[in-house]
């Protein structure tokens, strides 16, 4: 045994160094592609990794004289300033319930949307369907929120004409805190339920018609084939997509928010995210608003990383 | 679906009835805002305040339009963002193919850890502050630079093209152009560029929607007003409820210029959405294309 190894081992030693030899002849040869590739690192460097490191203010008291590395330490302090503060709640609060409330809502509609499509013939009626529900994906942010505000509008907003003329008193709904959730998921699935079932309606295409000749055969019906055959054959799909969207979650289209924000809804739309742009860059209070942004995004990352974990458990999907 | 051969039983089409209707309900809820806001926006701004405008124009005018125009910021705003868009997503396009070609090449020593640096960056950020002080120091704030470098790159969009490279361009073709004596800068310049037109034109399309909509970077990184793109404008305008009015002179009575001043609203969110309205009938499959070559998976 003994005898045998020891050539085995320099053989190996002799291949890895074979191979370092070659992946440096490769390097050699394809310098244009790393010239190339330099452009978008530098990009990616400047761009990406020096904010991250930058998110190192958070530890610190930031001031512009010394700059990053030269502010003095504060160790945890803005971190517990923020948890003790008496509005931490409140924020984690209203995150926590839009994006939950968010993912129950938004992630199943294009599943369903998608299924419902997947029963009818393809012909206009269909076409029609998909293309004006992935319209409003198009639409910017700030013309969503913009009609948002005309058709609420207290005096002159479609939604007061119509209960004018039904005899109801009128509504200031985006003044009205209780409201503002459901202004803001619902519109959400206005926008995005047509994208969101393009990946599903690919998906279902894929899906092997013998099965569906093998459930009539059997006596299906069309429900029990979007159960029984539809729906599993979606399943990866839809977790990779769930998982994303909970990577996704502690996000939850804060630029929407900020918008639809005024002063009498506050009590229910300031989120995490709102709050660091408004403290740092309209405060210029850096550090305490990068501990806040940090906390933010430590939470999303947990719960990605869970999530994709979950995953690989539950079924044969995850990102990585 | 080919489900359709054999006839369907009774609750089988009362369930297809339902179906038919559901989306019928869902094609409703999502097309009328967009038809409202035509119509009110082509109608007269009186008709508009009175609540008159329910699904077509009433009393056809093009008040509305006209009074958007007498907004100085309106036509700077398109100007700056028709600017911002075609700078923008040139710099995007030539950054993404720069680095997800030599990503889809097998014999790339080191795209693992590139791939990794990429991806990464869509999982864990240094938040708006950091980058904020980023583009500060660079002295970029308040520049057109702002608008255009920090989103010059986007992971999703040079993971799509990846995938694209690595399906059309074999790596044998590479090979043999190398073996030829053809450099890797003249293969993409001469083999990869001409043989991913359509890939160009997805992430052309991807990018310029980007840009074309996007405010929160000019809200956080502009404070002069001439380089306000438009949707910063519009967010002045119908959200922080800023019209100026004093430029509306040609209307007789005070409340008459406020109806003007209400209605131009949907006039100007009809003129910031129709460029990409319009040309959605043509793009909307090479989008969906774009989106489906992204999804695949390695």
């Amino acid at each position: 045994m003994d005898t045998n190894r020891l050539p085995l081992q320099k053989n190996k030693s002799y291949l890895s160094n074979q191979l370092t030899k070659i992946k440096l002849k490769q390097i050699k040869r394809h310098w244009q592609l790393y010239l190339i590739v330099m452009l978008p690192l530098l990009y990616l460097l400047i761009f990406k990794y020096i904010p991250m490191y930058g998110a190192l203010i958070a530890f610190k008291d930031f001031n512009a004289v010394d700059g990053i590395l030269g502010s003095p330490w504060a160790g945890w302090k803005h971190f517990e300033a923020f948890f003790t503060a008496p509005n931490f709640w409140p924020i984690v609060n209203n995150t926590l319930l839009l994006g939950v409330y968010g993912l129950l809502v938004g992630f199943p509609a294009p599943i369903i949307l998608a299924l419902a499509l997947n029963e009818i013939r393809n012909g206009i009626f269909k076409k029609s369907v998909q293309m004006i529900t992935f319209a409003p994906y198009f639409i910017s942010t700030v013309v969503v929120v913009s009609m948002i505000i005309l058709f609420t509008s207290p005096r002159l907003g479609i939604f007061n004409h119509l209960f004018e003329f039904m005899g109801f008193q009128q509504v200031d709904f985006m003044g009205i805190p209780q409201y503002f959730s459901h202004i803001f998921v619902w519109s959400d699935v206005w926008q995005n339920v047509g994208y969101g079932a393009v990946i599903y309606l690919a998906a279902l295409s894929g899906v092997n018609p013998q099965l569906y000749e093998a459930a009539r055969v059997d006596g299906a019906t069309r429900l029990q084939k979007i159960i029984h055959i539809d729906l599993p054959s979606i399943m990866p799909t839809v977790v990779i997509l769930l998982i994303l969207n909970v990577g996704q979650f502690m996000k939850l289209g804060f630029e929407k928010i900020y918008l639809m924000q005024n002063n009498l809804n506050l009590s229910a739309s300031e989120v995490l995210q709102t709050y660091v742009f408004k403290v740092g860059i309209e405060g210029a209070n850096f550090s305490f608003a990068s501990a806040v942004g940090l906390f933010n995004s430590v939470i999303n990352l947990i719960l990605l990383l869970l999530a994709n974990y979950l995953a690989k458990r539950v079924s044969e999907s995850s990102l990585w | 679906m080919s489900q359709q051969t054999i006839k369907d039983s009774g609750s089988d089409r009362l369930f297809i009835i339902f179906i038919y209707l559901f989306l019928t309900a869902v094609l409703v809820v999502v097309l009328y805002p967009l038809v409202y806001i035509l119509s009110a926006s082509l109608s007269s701004p009186s008709a508009v305040a009175a609540g008159k405008v329910w699904l077509l124009p009433v009393d056809f005018s093009l008040e509305g339009f006209k009074a958007v125009f007498s907004q100085s910021s309106v036509l700077r705003g398109y100007a700056n963002t028709l600017f911002y868009t075609t700078l923008g997503t040139t710099i995007n396009i030539i950054l993404t193919i720069m680095i997800a070609y030599p990503l889809s090449r097998k014999t790339f020593v080191g795209r693992g850890i590139i791939m990794f640096l990429l991806v990464f960056t869509m999982l864990f950020e240094g938040g708006l502050i950091p980058l904020y002080l980023t583009v500060k120091n660079l002295g970029m704030l308040d520049s057109i630079w702002a608008m255009l470098l920090p989103n010059a790159l986007m992971v999703w969009q040079v993971i799509i093209a990846r995938t694209f490279f690595q399906m059309t361009i074999p790596e044998e073709l590479s090979e043999a152009a190398q073996l030829d004596g053809c450099s890797d800068l003249a293969f993409m310049l001469k083999i990869v560029l001409p043989l991913s037109k359509p890939i160009v034109a997805v992430l052309i399309l991807m990018y310029a929607v980007f840009h074309w909509n996007s405010y929160f970077e000019a809200l956080m990184f502009l404070s002069s007003r001439e380089l306000y793109p438009l949707q910063l404008v519009l967010r002045e305008i119908v959200i922080m409820n800023t019209v100026d009015i004093s430029n509306i002179t040609d209307v007789a009575s005070y409340s008459a210029q406020l109806n003007l001043a209400n209605q131009l609203k949907y006039s100007l969110i009809v003129l910031t959405t129709l460029p990409i309205l319009l040309i959605y009938p043509f793009v909307q499959k090479h989008f969906v294309r774009g989106m489906l070559i992204g999804s695949v998976k390695e």
